[in-house]
C-alpha cells in the first residue's frame, strides 16, 4: 500500500516538473503589473503596449546578449493588495523582474513588499522596476536598494517648471489648483517655496486643493482664479480633471496661461479641443523634439497600434536594464541592481543617469507648449507640442534624502 | 463685492438646472411608476454620446433633437421588454434590475467609445460670451442651457396637468385599475413615461456633454449627485426637485468662493478658536475645501429633519 503511493507520489510529481510552465534559459522575462481593468485600465493597457513593443524592438535587434526579453502582465485592477497577492505568484512563477507605474499607493507597497522578501530570500531576489511613479518618498524616506525608478519624480519636474517660470518677466501672479492628495500637495507646497525663493517678487495670490476626481464644474474655481487677477496657473491636475479645468478656463475666458503637469498627455488634447491651444506641458519626451530616432520610432509604433507614442520612460526603463544587464554579464537581480545604479545612458536628448544614492534617474526634461502646426500632433487633433525650453539633466536634479542600505556584492 | 457674488449665483443656477434636467426624470419615473431607476445617470450618459455621434455627422441642431429621442427610445424598449415582466416581482426586483442597466451601459460605451473622453464640443454658434454688466461676460451656451432647462420645465407641467395624457399618467399613479377599466392601456402607459423620463436624463447629458466632459466617469459622476436631489427635494415632486436642484446648485458654487471657515467667523465676533485640540482641525477648514461634501450634507440632514424632503409627499 505504501509502496504504491508512493510510486504514485514520483509519478505525479515528474509529471508536474515536465510539465511545469518552464520557459526556456535564454528568456528574461519581466511581469508587469498594472491596472488592464476598471476605470483606470487605460493606464495599465497604453503602457503594456509600450513594453510590448519596445521589448520586440529590443528582440528584434539581437535581444539581451543573446536573451529574448519577455513581458507577463498581471492585472492589478489599481489596487495594493491585489498587487501583493500578484507579486507572490510572480515570485512563485521564478519571475524576477518585476515593473509598475502610476500608482503611488502600489509602488509602495510592491516597494516594501520586494525589499521584505529579499532580505528574507536572497537567492530567490526581485528587482523592482518602477517605470512611473512621481511621489518623491520612493527615492527618500522610502528609498531601497531593489527599486530603482526612471521617472522623473514630481520635485524634479517642478523644479523645471518653476525654473522657467522664473525666468519669464511677464509672470507676475501665480495661482495654485491642484488635486488634495499626496502628489498635489506636494506640488503646492515646493512651487511656492521654489518660486518664492527664486522670484520674491512673484505673487502666489491663491492656491486651492480640489478633491480629486470628484469636480465636475470647475466654473467656480475659474471664477475665483479670474478675480484673483492671476497671469499664471500651476496645476498637476490629470485625467478627467485637467479635462474639465481646461474646458471651464476656455468658456470663463481665463487670462491665465496654465502650466500642467498632464495637459500634453494623449486623450487630454482630444477631450478639450481648442480650448487646449496654449496649455504648457512639463514632460520628459514629446513627439516634436525633432529627433530621427524619436520619430520612426513614433511612427512605428502608431503603425502597429494606431495610437500615439508616449511613454518614452519605458523605453528608458527597458534601453537601460538592457545594457546593465550586459555589463554585469549577468540577468541575476542583485548583479544588474549593482551595475544599473551609477549607470549613464546617452538618449537621443543629452545624457540620463542613474544616481546612484536614491536609483532616481536624473534625465533631461521639457517645458512645451500645445499648439497647431506641429509635424506630429496628438490624439489627432492637429494640435501638438512645441518645446519652449530644454532643461539638462544637470539642471533638473534635485537633492534626495535617502540612506541607502545594501546588501552584500 | 457685487461681481464677485454674481458669477457663482448665475454659475449655480446654471449647474441647478442641469441637475434639475437630470433629476426630473427620476422624479417623474418614481411618482408614475414607484421605480427608483438607478440606470438614470446611465442615460445621460448615452444621451451625451449619442449627441456625439450624430452631431459628428449631421451637427449639433439635429443632435438636441435625435438624442434625446433616441435615449427615450432605448429605455422604452428596456421598460416593454424588460422592466414590465419584472414588476410582478416587487420593488427590489425592479430596482435590481434598473442597477443591472447601470453595469451594461457602462461596459457597453466602454466597448463602442472607447474608456477616453470623446471630443464632444459646444457648437461654434454658441461658443461666445456676451456681456452682463459689471464687467463679466458671460458664456452663451450657459444661457442656452438656462433656456432649455425652463422650456423644458414649462413643458413638463403643461404635459402632465393639461393633456390627456398627462391626465391619464396622473391617473394611473393612484388608480392604475380604474383607469384600466376605463380601456386605457395602462401598461403602455407606463412605457411611455419610463422611456420619456429617459428622454429627458437624455436630453441632460446632449447639453451637459459638452459643458462639461463625456467620458465613461460622467453617470458616477453625477449620478450620486441626482439622487441627493431627489431625496433632499422629495420622492415624486418635480416642483420640489427644482427647488432642490437650485438650492444644491447654489450652495455648490457659491461655497467654493467662500474662503473663510468657522474658525474666521468666531473671528469677527472676536472669539479666538485655538489651533490645537480635537475639533481645532474642523474649525479651521475652510468652506471651499468641503464645498463638494455640502450637497450630501444637506441630504443627511435633510433625512434627519424632514425625511419625506421639501415638497415630498408622505412616505
Amino acid at each position: 500500500m505504501l509502496h504504491r503511493s508512493r510510486c504514485w507520489s514520483v509519478v505525479v510529481w515528474l509529471f508536474m516538473a515536465a510539465v511545469h510552465p518552464a520557459v526556456a534559459q535564454d528568456t528574461i522575462r519581466i511581469a508587469f503589473v498594472d491596472p488592464l481593468s476598471g476605470p483606470i485600465a487605460i493606464l495599465g493597457t497604453r503602457a503594456l503596449k509600450h513594453f510590448q513593443f519596445l521589448a520586440d524592438r529590443i528582440n528584434s535587434m539581437g535581444g539581451i546578449d543573446g536573451k529574448k526579453l519577455q513581458i507577463d502582465a498581471f492585472d492589478n485592477e489599481g489596487s495594493p493588495e491585489r498587487s501583493l497577492i500578484l507579486l507572490k505568484q510572480i515570485i512563485d512563477s521564478n519571475i524576477r523582474y518585476i515593473t509598475q507605474g502610476g500608482s503611488t499607493p502600489v509602488a509602495y507597497a510592491l516597494s516594501d513588499a520586494v525589499t521584505k522578501h529579499n532580505r528574507r530570500n536572497p537567492d530567490k531576489s526581485v528587482l523592482f522596476l518602477g517605470w512611473g511613479n512621481t511621489d518623491p518618498g520612493l527615492t527618500n524616506e522610502k528609498c531601497t536598494f531593489w527599486h530603482f525608478r526612471f521617472d522623473a519624480e514630481i520635485n524634479m519636474r517642478t523644479k523645471a517648471l518653476t525654473d522657467y517660470m522664473a525666468s519669464l518677466p511677464k509672470i507676475k501672479k501665480v495661482y495654485l489648483l491642484n488635486p488634495d492628495y499626496s502628489s498635489g500637495i506636494q506640488v503646492e507646497r515646493i512651487a511656492t517655496e521654489m518660486l518664492r525663493a527664486k522670484r520674491p517678487d512673484v505673487e502666489i495670490v491663491g492656491s486651492e486643493r480640489i478633491p480629486l476626481g470628484k469636480i465636475q464644474d470647475f466654473t467656480p474655481y475659474v471664477a475665483k482664479i479670474q478675480a484673483s487677477g492671476a497671469d499664471s496657473v500651476i496645476t498637476m491636475n490629470y485625467g478627467p480633471d485637467m479635462i474639465l479645468f481646461a474646458k471651464a478656463a476656455k468658456q470663463g475666458n481665463l487670462n491665465a496661461t496654465l502650466y500642467t503637469f498632464f495637459g500634453g498627455y494623449p486623450g487630454i488634447p482630444a477631450a478639450v479641443g481648442e480650448s487646449g491651444k496654449g496649455l504648457i506641458f512639463l514632460s520628459e519626451w514629446h513627439s516634436n523634439l525633432g529627433i530621427p530616432e524619436f520619430e520612426q520610432l513614433s511612427k512605428d509604433y502608431e503603425k502597429r497600434y494606431g495610437e500615439d507614442f508616449f511613454h518614452w520612460k519605458i523605453a528608458l526603463t527597458l534601453y537601460m536594464l538592457s545594457k546593465a544587464m550586459t555589463e554585469a554579464k549577468s540577468v541575476d537581480p542583485l548583479k544588474v541592481a549593482y551595475a544599473l545604479e551609477g549607470l549613464r545612458y546617452e538618449t537621443p536628448v543629452g545624457e540620463a543617469w542613474m544616481r546612484k544614492e536614491d536609483h532616481q534617474i536624473i534625465e533631461p526634461l521639457f517645458i512645451s507648449v500645445l499648439t497647431d502646426g506641429q509635424k506630429f500632433d496628438i490624439d489627432h487633433t492637429g494640435l501638438g507640442l512645441k518645446t519652449l525650453r530644454k532643461v539638462t539633466a544637470r539642471d533638473a536634479e534635485v537633492a534626495t534624502t535617502c540612506k541607502m542600505e545594501r546588501p552584500a556584492h | 463685492m457685487v461681481r464677485l457674488l454674481i458669477e457663482p449665483v448665475l454659475n449655480g443656477i446654471v449647474y441647478g438646472l442641469l441637475l434639475f434636467m437630470l433629476s426630473s426624470g427620476v422624479t417623474l419615473i418614481f411618482s408614475m411608476m414607484g421605480v427608483v431607476n438607478f440606470a438614470h445617470a446611465s442615460f445621460y450618459m448615452l444621451g451625451a454620446y449619442f449627441a456625439y455621434q450624430i452631431s459628428s455627422a449631421v451637427g449639433f441642431w439635429p443632435a438636441l433633437v435625435l438624442a434625446p429621442i433616441c435615449a427615450g427610445i432605448l429605455g422604452a424598449a428596456l421598460e416593454r421588454w424588460g422592466l414590465r415582466g419584472v414588476r410582478q416581482h416587487g420593488h427590489v426586483a425592479e430596482m435590481l434590475f434598473t442597477f443591472s442597466f447601470v453595469l451594461i451601459i457602462q461596459e457597453a460605451v466602454q466597448l463602442i467609445w472607447g474608456r477616453v473622453a470623446v471630443p464632444y464640443a459646444i457648437p461654434e454658434e454658441l461658443s461666445f460670451s456676451i456681456s452682463a454688466g459689471v464687467g463679466i461676460n458671460y458664456p452663451v451656451y450657459r444661457l442656452f442651457m438656462v433656456g432649455i432647462s425652463v422650456g423644458m420645465f414649462a413643458a413638463l407641467l403643461l404635459l402632465i396637468t393639461k393633456t390627456r395624457i398627462g391626465i391619464i399618467v396622473q391617473a394611473s399613479l393612484t388608480h392604475p385599475e380604474m383607469v384600466g377599466f376605463l380601456g386605457h392601456n395602462v401598461p403602455k402607459v407606463f412605457t411611455f413615461v419610463f422611456g420619456f423620463g429617459c428622454g429627458l436624463a437624455g436630453l441632460a447629458g446632449v447639453i451637459g456633454g459638452n459643458m462639461f466632459s463625456t467620458d465613461p466617469g460622467m453617470a458616477h459622476a453625477l449620478g450620486a449627485i441626482a439622487f441627493v436631489v431627489v431625496v433632499v427635494g422629495g420622492l415624486g415632486s418635480l416642483g420640489g426637485a427644482l427647488i432642490a436642484s437650485l438650492l444644491i446648485g447654489l450652495l455648490q458654487n457659491v461655497s467654493i468662493s467662500v474662503d473663510g471657515s468657522l474658525a474666521d467667523l468666531f473671528r469677527l465676533a472676536n472669539i479666538q478658536v485655538g489651533t490645537t485640540g480635537p475639533i481645532a482641525e474642523l474649525m479651521h477648514l475652510s468652506l471651499n475645501r468641503v464645498a463638494p461634501l455640502l450637497p450630501y450634507l444637506l441630504m443627511v440632514v435633510i433625512l434627519a429633519v424632514r425625511p419625506r424632503g421639501l415638497l415630498g409627499r408622505r412616505i
